[in-house]
């Protein structure tokens, strides 16, 4: 009876978790149905590098829109990265276990915000102090990369503190035993020996900052433009499929579900070499 | 814990319980700038006729239609100058008319600005306010996205066939356009005039103020209708629930909340 049980479990579980699969290979067959149509009319390259968006006249190009998005997500690792490496490190190796309560559900907290509150603040804080001392309309690249830069900032530190601290104590007191000070052990023993977990963090809070788009639209200015400085508006793929999705019909739908095509391959390619660095550090 | 998650999966259907009484739904789906207008005449409506349950959301004039076609929505709103073609064969009725007008910031010193001068700014000719009598300032243009039926009716009603400059920042509501121009003294935008608050200072067009009296005779020419639709020709509540907004009563409260009433 016991064991009939058993395997009652295992099979529900099993189903479960394929379920899982089965709900990504149904959305990826889905948005490839849809926006593969028109990308084989205009071109994988036309589709790629044009730079003219225009719905209208029927001009789907999206160079624009990838530039966008790599530039706010670049802007947004430059930001985040010194600052939630700087935090891990304190927090896995010179804190007391009493600051480290504190801190670390703090940092945690930010991720609970909602992406709009964070938007909003980008609206009313930022564009006034931008635009005052910066100069150009407000909404800009390096607006939306502070804000981005902040949202990701608890993804790349938590995962950074859990691989930091998944580094043997016998490679610091190894290292402390042969006269290195504590900044250097970290230098020279656990931060090359946590690498790999913490680029796997850095690449998570990649795909975040790629994939966000509500906060995106309220501070990104969203024009269809190439950026010349981090002062310009710049719209990104998300926020290309939010903005227009509700309005689209027809072939404008279907250069939608196109751009999530590409936002889908981008996504997936940065997860599975997460992944592949996450893995080699535990073959290791 | 399995109690504890057992309750938890267990209060939605709890919901679906509690929301099962014997009332007739009619759903009302569209245009974002009439959205909060149907909602308020909706209560109206609700606090005479207990049987009747309305439920009014958003999406976009596009949407609207969409709903309204498929049959998702019993009414599809939408605010477009001309129903597009996806339109067809929907049944519908002009319930209100919608101005809209020029946004800019409170201490802009600028009063108005002709169709010219409008047409040469949102095309981005004209990039300084200083080309237009105004001071020494970049233009910033607000618009909204593409296929918005402001935007759309925007365009064919002012713009003509001049295009809305790439370099214009989108936002994607009516009241985010109305916060960006609020808070920038450089920008200009454009919303429903029911949407218009002291945040923002609307200008003349052509030498024409926008008011709700200059809007009803006709003399402010920027306007739209706002269309309700249907799938065939409405019956039983929901040909109701449209006469009730066609009624003189609820047409004195579309124009007090900033529309134009057609009757």
């Amino acid at each position: 009876m016991l064991k009939y049980n058993e395997r009652l479990i295992q099979f529900g579980l099993l189903i479960t978790a394929f379920s899982t699969i089965a709900i990504l290979i149904l959305i990826g067959l889905f948005i490839l149905k849809e926006g593969l149509p028109i990308i084989l009319k205009v071109g994988i390259k036309n589709f790629i590098c044009g730079v003219n968006w225009l719905p209208r006249e029927g001009e789907f190009e999206i160079f624009p829109m990838i530039m966008g998005s790599l530039w706010i997500t670049a802007g947004a690792l430059l930001m985040s990265m010194p600052l939630s490496l700087a935090c891990a490190i304190y927090l896995a190796e010179f804190s007391t276990t009493k600051i480290g309560k504190i801190l670390k559900p703090t940092i945690e907290l930010l991720a609970g915000i909602p992406s709009v509150v964070y938007g909003f603040m980008g609206m009313v804080i930022l564009f006034p102090l931008i635009r005052n001392f910066l100069g150009g309309p407000g909404p800009c690249i390096l607006a939306a990369s502070i804000i981005l830069g902040i949202m990701i900032l608890p993804t790349i530190t938590s995962i950074s503190i859990d691989s930091l601290q998944a580094v043997p104590y016998s490679y610091r007191e190894g290292s402390l035993a042969l006269g290195a000070t504590r900044w250097q052990t970290v230098k020279m023993v656990v931060l090359p020996a946590a690498r790999s977990g913490i680029i796997a963090g850095i690449i998570l809070g990649v795909g975040r900052a790629v994939g966000e788009t509500m906060a995106v639209i309220m501070i990104a200015g969203n024009a269809v433009i190439i950026p010349d400085s981090i002062l310009d508006p710049v719209r990104t793929l998300t926020a290309n499929i939010a903005l227009e999705m509700s309005f689209a019909t027809g072939e404008h739908r279907q250069a939608l579900f196109a751009t999530g095509i590409v936002l889908f391959i981008v996504i997936m390619i940065l997860n599975i070499t997460a992944n592949l660095i996450a893995k080699k550090e535990v073959a290791k | 814990m399995y109690r504890f998650i057992l309750t938890f999966t267990l209060i939605p259907y709890m919901m679906i319980g509690c929301a099962r009484t014997k009332v007739e739904t009619i759903n009302i789906v569209g245009s974002t700038a009439f959205q909060p207008f149907a909602e308020k005449l909706a209560e109206e409506y609700m606090a005479m006729n207990k049987d009747v349950q309305i439920n009014v959301q958003g999406g976009g004039s596009a949407v609207g239609i969409q709903s309204a076609q498929s049959g998702v929505a019993q009414i599809g709103m939408a605010d477009m100058v001309v129903l597009p073609k996806e339109a067809g064969g929907l049944n519908s009725v002009v319930v209100a008319k919608d101005g809209i007008v020029l946004i800019v910031h409170p201490d802009n010193k600028i009063d108005g600005l002709s169709t010219q001068q409008i047409q040469q700014i949102f095309s981005g000719k004209l990039k300084n306010w200083n080309q237009v009598g105004g001071e020494n300032r970049p233009i910033t243009i607000i618009s909204r996205e593409e296929g918005s039926g402001t935007r759309v009716s925007f365009e064919e009603l002012l713009l003509k066939d001049v295009k809305v400059s790439p370099e214009a920042l989108i936002q994607d509501s009516t009241g985010a356009v109305r916060v960006m121009v609020g808070n920038d003294i450089n920008s200009i935008g454009y919303i429903s005039y029911g949407f218009v608050t002291k945040q923002v200072k609307t200008i003349k067009i052509d030498g024409v103020v926008p008011t709700l009296e200059n809007i009803r005779e006709g003399k402010y020419k920027i306007i739209r209708p706002v269309f309700l639709l249907t799938k065939g020709v409405p019956v039983g509540k929901v040909k109701e629930f449209i006469e009730f907004i066609l009624s003189p009563q609820a047409q004195q409260l579309i124009s007090k909340y900033g529309l134009i009433a057609i009757r």
